[in-house]
């Protein structure tokens, strides 16, 4: 009754910087595709049948993590919700994400890079006021909440660096992460830090300034972040400073 | 030998060990955690629908408190947890909210005014005080009283992860990811860190600390079909099973969520439900109202996934080419809801099937079938988060059976533990890293660390035929097939058979690689075995419970023992050369009960077999209550005489609110 499956091909570089012996590489590998068949099912699929020397990552399997960044065919997506029917040419060519030091095959080094970020960016509530657990919670206007909520939706994945032309020339651009977080605090009502406070740490060319607007971080976002509007928000709001 | 020496080390980064880590980093400790993933991407992350506090604020939730909380979590877990473990859990999950609050997790807040809800399939109109604008707001959830579970919108844990996750960075713990724990170091019945694995590297180091606290998660990928992260392999509980000394609890507590969308696995959160959605079945009947009348589609998990089972075995389930499914229809709570409250869920339906669940009607219903979701068991521990047989070695959260949970967890109480077991058991954790010492020579702690360089290496030299990859897909069948849903004894008892020979065979692996890095098929080759032995766990303590309690439901045995069977299960590997565990049981004692077993208000009535302490204890709770409210006493008062338990810090404190 069912149709017969059509068979794909997926090509992926691999490369073991740990192992010297062998350069840089694309392998081919043929599967039959399967209804609904996401890149996270194609790649177990391989390693368990195929080739058990495959390295990636996945975690959640369902777009919530941010673990599986990889390119596709020339595009940065998370390979999890990627599904191989997207492809009519059933030639699908996948790269380990650019900016981010590799690990092995498609395997990158993201949570490195993204503490280094967060550490940079103080990317947590900084207050002087200490708070009574056992007492009713500050108040917080619903709206203001659902605004700080918006952008706290980052899963901090690297699509956005992946596609990020300034990354490229600057390789200490904190990126539209980077930029999406400040603005996160800077709107949150518990953080007491000023504009002043910010631009100490995005306020030159590595932060809000560097940014080209070539804005493939919105293009790419999978949560679809407003990053184009909060980069024009951070920028105008640092441009005021002093 | 590359060895590092700390005072606390976690195991586990997500919420319960981040926690745990900030709790012991505050009280001035060298704190370390280590973690599998960057721990912003741990499995806490996948929490959806929201966290259960009794903050009381919103309208649906006004006279909420800690005692309608505990009955909640007494009842769901069908009298088989803790019930000071359970109150601990209460009391202190209000604070943990405010906490986070204060730590920037944007909770949805109450706003003031008319809105409409969908309830029982009815638009109703709920309207929101003045005072209580701003404050937290929360939604209902199966198996509870009250509107109780805070959430921001339905990526309630991705927003916890974060927030605690840049806290622990603020506070300068160090966090150290992509490294794995393969074997604890322990000596004379105290454990002392961990013998762990570079991912990248491959490089084996030895963390040698004061205390260790196992905060890894559950074992859900024993399972084929599951809800859980990759990740979610019990390797933690492994670790302490493989000490020979430390006990696993419950392991046969094992939680199937009615709403994982199919094929994928990927779960639909309680929210839908509680929001108003509706299961239907082939031929699109709210059928739920049939099997439960009074809370429908919102009964315990594991009562509707069962009635969803029994539904489908009645023939009326919708087939597909991955079986028979029923629908989850949350069109009726409108696009604007869905799009606001419900955004993750209906964008996993778009993407991974195609649907988008706000179209009204049959096309946007989203397939769904129970499937693994929990695990209530693990290592088991006391109160204050100790293994109960081996010093210094503690756990908190999923991993642990503190025993918060019993048979059923109810939703939202998983990763309200997480922060909840984070802020008491680890303050306890950081009490014990302060007050003890390292006393373990290196001499034994590098024949640890050669004992498991030894292995390594015989794993990749290995000349046996078996393929690790096939081994356990077979464990992961044989779970879903045999210890799934519904149980019996045959089928246990052939499982239990089976898993020992695949044990066996996973001494005799072949893998392609021979290289000690970042080699995936060596990794497997590792982990499958200390699978393999909680698998063997579940399995043998669901052979010999005869009874049905929470989850654990055996056809052979419809009722609830509690003659028998009020007892947690223990299971402990007390040799490398076995191949099943040894089992004994600990008793729950009615008589310390504050609320003793009767009736859970949903499921089939008339299933248990009564205890003779239940109505003798039951009398004297009542008498005691009696003259206590007689003699002017409030519920405070009334409760610690009934039973007193104890916490950690300031949070036996009262909590304020607004309604008070």
């Amino acid at each position: 009754m069912s149709q017969a499956n059509r068979e794909i091909t997926i090509s992926i570089l691999k490369y073991d910087p740990q192992d010297k012996t062998v350069e840089p590489r694309f392998v081919d590998y043929k599967l039959e595709e399967t209804p609904g068949m996401t890149l996270f099912i194609a790649l177990n699929s391989i390693r368990s049948n195929q080739d058990a020397d495959l390295s990636y990552d996945f975690v959640c399997r369902a777009g919530i993590c941010g673990s599986c960044g990889m390119v596709v065919n020339g595009k940065p997506v998370l390979a999890c919700r990627t599904l191989t029917s997207t492809y009519p040419e059933g030639v699908i060519t996948l790269l380990p994400m650019p900016a981010f030091e590799l690990i092995k095959d498609l395997s990158v080094n993201t949570g490195k890079w993204m503490d280094e970020m967060s550490k940079r960016v103080e990317s947590w509530i900084v207050t002087n006021e200490e708070t009574d657990i056992s007492k009713v919670e500050a108040k917080v206007e619903p709206k203001v909440a659902e605004e700080v909520f918006e952008l706290d939706r980052c899963i901090e994945c690297g699509l956005c660096l992946a596609s990020c032309a300034t990354k490229l020339m600057r390789p200490n651009f904190v990126g539209a992460v980077g930029l999406n977080r400040v603005a996160r605090f800077q709107m949150d009502p518990h953080d007491q830090r000023t504009d002043e406070d910010f631009y100490e740490l995005i306020g030159d060319d590595d932060g809000v300034f560097g940014c080209m607007s070539l804005l493939g971080c919105e293009d790419h976002c999978p949560k679809n972040l407003p990053l184009q509007n909060k980069i024009a928000y951070m920028r105008r709001k640092m441009v005021s400073v002093k | 030998m590359k060895v590092h020496y700390c005072d606390a080390l976690v195991i586990g980064g997500g919420l319960a060990g981040l926690r745990a880590s900030v709790a012991a980093q505050k009280k001035g400790l060298n704190t370390i955690v280590l973690s599998l993933v960057p721990v912003k991407r741990s499995h806490s992350a996948a929490a959806q629908g929201g966290m259960q506090a009794s903050l009381g604020n919103s309208k649906m939730s006004e006279g909420d408190n800690e005692d309608l909380h505990f009955a909640d979590t007494v009842k769901g877990s069908d009298w088989g947890c803790d019930q000071k473990v359970a109150r601990m859990f209460v009391h202190t999950a209000p604070k943990a909210i405010r906490e986070l609050a204060a730590w920037g997790v944007p909770w949805t807040r109450v706003q003031e005014g008319a809105r409409t809800a969908i309830i029982n399939a009815k638009q109703t109109t709920i309207t929101e005080d003045q005072d209580r604008h701003g404050l937290i707001m929360s939604r209902d959830f199966g198996g509870t009283k009250k509107w109780r579970t805070c959430y921001t919108a339905d990526a309630t844990g991705h927003t916890m992860l974060f927030s605690v996750a840049n806290e622990a960075l603020k506070h300068d713990v160090d966090v150290r990811d992509r490294k794995e724990a393969i074997s604890l170091i322990h000596e004379n019945n105290r454990c002392y860190g961990a013998i762990v694995r570079d991912l990248i590297t491959g490089e084996l180091e030895a963390y040698v600390s004061k205390g260790t606290c196992i905060a890894t998660g559950g074992y859900g990928r024993l399972y084929k079909s599951t809800t859980n992260a990759v990740i979610c392999e019990g390797i933690g509980a492994a670790l302490a099973l493989e000490t020979g000394v430390a006990t696993l609890g419950n392991m046969e507590a094992v939680q199937f969520h009615p709403t994982p969308i199919v094929p994928s696995g990927i779960l639909l959160t309680e929210g839908c439900r509680g929001d108003g959605g509706l299961l239907r079945d082939v031929d699109g009947h709210r059928f739920m109202p049939d099997y439960e009348p009074e809370k429908k589609e919102l009964a315990s998990r594991d009562v509707v996934s069962r009635r969803m089972m029994e539904h489908i075995r009645n023939g009326k389930g919708v087939p597909s080419p991955y079986g028979d499914h029923l629908w989850l229809d949350i069109s009726i709570l409108g696009r604007e809801h869905i799009e606001k409250n419900l955004r993750d869920v209906q964008e996993i339906s778009q993407v991974f099937n195609g649907i988008d669940p706000a179209v009204e009607g049959e096309k946007g219903w989203m397939p769904v079938r129970p499937m693994q979701h929990y695990s209530m068991g693990g290592i088991r521990i006391n109160p204050t988060g100790e293994s109960q047989n081996m010093a210094g070695l503690f756990s908190c959260g999923e991993s642990a059976c503190w025993d918060l949970h019993g048979f059923n967890r109810l939703g939202g109480n998983s990763v309200s533990e997480t922060v909840v077991a984070g802020m008491i058991i680890g303050n306890y954790f950081a009490d014990f890293c302060a007050n003890n010492d390292v006393e373990i020579s290196t001499a034994t702690i590098s024949k640890k660390l050669e004992e498991q360089q030894t292995y390594l290496e015989g794993l990749v030299k290995g000349q046996g035929t078996e393929n690790v990859f096939k081994i356990k897909e077979r464990m992961q069948e044989i779970m879903d097939d045999k210890v799934g849903i519904f149980r019996d004894g045959k089928n246990l008892a052939d499982a239990v058979e089976e898993l020992k020979e695949l044990l066996e065979r996973s001494k005799k692996l072949k893998i392609a690689s021979t290289k000690m890095h970042n080699n995936p098929e060596l990794e497997e080759a590792y982990r499958v075995p200390k699978m393999l032995k909680l698998a063997l766990c579940v399995a043998k303590g669901a052979r010999e419970r005869t009874e049905s309690r929470g989850a654990h439901y055996r056809e052979d045995f419809l009722k609830r023992d509690d003659e028998n069977w009020l007892k947690r299960t223990l299971t402990s590997w007390k040799s490398d050369e076995d191949l099943e565990p040894t089992i004994t049981y600990e008793d729950i004692d009615i008589k310390t009960m504050e609320m003793p077993p009767a009736f859970r208000g949903y499921g089939a009535k008339g299933m248990t077999i009564e205890h003779e302490d239940a109505s003798v204890r039951q009398a004297e709770v009542d008498n005691l209550t009696k003259e206590m409210q007689a003699a002017g006493k409030d519920r405070h008062e009334i409760q610690e005489a009934l039973m007193d338990f104890d916490l950690p810090m300031n949070y036996k404190q009262k909590n304020e609110r607004v309604g008070d």
